[in-house]
């Protein structure tokens, strides 16, 4: 019995370590690469593994052929403004939806659902034609633009403010709070911990976005990360230091976020079943 | 009786202040909502009746012309094709390969969070970066796998250019960015399984892979058909790695393409938002049969309690 407990152990361990290279191939290939010289990139026989040297070339050239700072403070301020817009809204109404008894309310609730069963392609041509309408395509605006408000955070905040104690807000109508203090000083406290997820996820789902800002945001002066990479992945031809440079410039600032806020994002996806 | 006309009169005002409240509350997000959402829904279908004009000639009213150009149209039903197969594949590999990763996770155990912080990896990194790792390591000529291949006497194999094979090259790269988050689901929900039931098996003389399919397997069903019904929504939903790494002068792109990507390339692209507007209404009709289906279909296999 110990034995074949010590065995099973074993196993484990070999299948998630084996697990786990694979998952990590692409990343650490990524960074082998970047630091090679092209030709010892592509030199076949022999394979080179590692670089005979740790080069840095190809990031200074990366970085002259795409504006990475610009591309940052875009992505950055993409992110800033889509989380303070989606916890704004959605703190509000999920709880109005999850604490509050008024009519229209599941009415209300069945248009968020609907709006998180559908596919997000189908707003994508009406939301761009609004945009173009008003003159604000390419700007800060119609990046945020589709993230005004979120259904998924919605539906998130209502969860969290469900998952409160009930007698809560009669202490704190006893104490002589209107429902509007109740909110802010008894109530959205205690939803620190889902207001961070859903920041995460906000986030997460910026940075990650490719096909909206493709489309109303084609000049590279005002494109986030991932569609200038997608754009101009072009410029680099077949140099594959300065591609995987490049890729690592954009990977890294969030994979150290991740690696620091490691908790906060695993529990944000596993409390709420997070939509990515 | 003053004391109960009290105590009515208090509850109205209560109603009334939840209503005000909760209507405030809610009209920030109600007003959202419907301009970016549900009234494009609207739009969209309508639209996929018109096709658009010549400069400045607005919408012109087609009635049926796109949908019965789209039933006629080989490449759409090649990319409804495509986009299932890609689901077909993704799917069901990503949840069973993430679900027995989370089984063997789920115990106190050395390098625990290191495992579940490396498996989350590829989920916190944008698909383009990605794509272009994975571009590289599948290059024909120069790339790891090809090499790796070679190297234990295999013939190297076009895994983006052979269209009999990209398609699946393109699902592991699913399957790849996708494990981490269903393996966190999938923990979330082996908590709630009590140890004792475990315990009791293992009294029995049952052995592990009994205790998985017996106990495990029925006890995460209800996690498992919540993983199912969005990750199948997500992956008919295909198309940054598309976009990404399968060229538009391919030979592999007819047998890639997704809906998405196909309505991508008509609405904007080629300027034809009509058609395109009648590309997505087919992808929405598709997603709801299926989802409706897994509905019906969770009564014989999803275990509540």
């Amino acid at each position: 019995m110990k034995r074949n407990d010590k065995i099973l152990k074993a196993v484990k361990h070999i299948v998630l370590i084996l697990g786990a290279i694979m998952m990590l191939v692409p990343f650490v290939w990524m960074i082998l690469t970047a630091f090679k010289t092209n030709s010892e990139a592509m030199q076949i026989n022999p394979f080179v593994i590692f670089p005979s040297e740790w080069r840095t070339d190809a990031f200074v050239k990366a970085m002259e052929k795409m504006d990475f700072i610009k591309l940052y403070i875009n992505t950055l301020t993409l992110i800033v403004l889509r989380i303070f817009c989606a916890v704004f809204t959605s703190t509000m109404a999920g709880y109005a939806f999850g604490r509050l008894h008024f009519k229209g309310r599941n009415f209300c609730f069945a248009l968020v659902l609907f709006q998180m069963m559908v596919p997000g392609q189908i707003f994508i041509i009406p939301q761009y034609l609004m945009v173009s309408k008003i003159g604000l395509l390419n700007t800060m605006f119609s990046l945020l633009f589709p993230g005004i408000v979120t259904a998924f955070g919605t539906f998130l905040m209502r969860q969290a403010y469900m998952g409160l104690p009930k007698d809560l807000e009669e202490t704190a109508r006893l104490d002589g709070c209107n429902i509007g203090q109740t909110f802010l000083y008894v109530m959205m406290p205690l939803t620190k911990s889902s207001m961070v997820a859903l920041g995460i996820f906000t986030a997460l789902f910026a940075y990650k976005e490719l096909m909206w800002p493709l489309i109303a945001n084609t000049e590279q002066s005002t494109m986030p990360l991932a569609a200038a990479l997608a754009k101009l992945q072009g410029q680099f031809g077949s140099n594959f230091p300065e591609l995987m440079a490049a890729s690592m410039i954009a990977c890294i600032p969030m994979i150290i976020l991740y690696l620091v806020f490691q908790k906060q994002f695993i529990e944000g996806i596993a409390t709420s079943g997070g939509k990515l | 009786m003053s004391k109960v006309n009290n105590k009515e009169k208090k509850l109205t005002n209560r109603r009334r202040a939840e209503f005000v409240w909760g209507w405030l509350f809610i009209l920030p997000t109600l007003v959202g909502l419907i301009i970016l959402n549900i009234i494009p829904i609207f739009q969209t279908v309508w639209q996929s009746f018109y096709k658009t004009g010549a400069f400045g000639r607005g919408y012109i009213f087609v009635g049926l012309d796109n949908y019965e150009r789209l039933f006629s149209d080989g490449a759409v039903w090649q990319a409804l094709i495509n986009t299932l197969k890609y689901a077909i594949v993704e799917v069901p590999i990503s949840i069973a390969i993430a679900l027995i990763i989370a089984v063997m996770l789920n115990a106190k155990m050395q390098g625990r969070s290191a495992y579940r912080a490396i498996y989350f990896l590829p989920m916190v990194v944008a698909p383009a970066a990605t794509s272009m790792v994975w571009k590289w390591l599948f290059n024909t000529e120069f790339g790891l796998f090809n090499h790796v291949f070679k190297s234990i006497g295999l013939k190297p194999v076009a895994w983006l250019s052979n269209p009999g094979i990209a398609i699946y090259s393109l699902a592991a790269v699913g399957i790849w960015s996708v494990i981490g988050y269903n393996m966190v689901l999938f923990l979330a929900g082996l908590q709630e399984i009590p140890k004792d039931y475990y315990e009791a098996a293992q009294i029995d003389g049952a052995n592990v892979f009994q205790q998985f399919f017996k106990i495990t397997v029925p006890l995460i069903s209800p996690t498992m058909f919540f993983v199912l019904v969005t990750r199948v929504i997500g992956s008919m939903q295909i198309f940054d790695s598309i976009y990404m790494m399968i060229g538009t002068g391919s030979p592999a792109l007819k047998k890639t393409q997704s809906l998405v990507y196909l309505f991508y390339r008509y609405a904007f692209v080629e300027n034809n938002k009509g058609y395109g507007s009648a590309i997505v209404v087919l992808l929405l009709v598709v997603i709801m049969i299926i989802t409706i289906f897994q509905m019906i279909a969770q009564k014989k296999w999803v275990h509540y309690n």
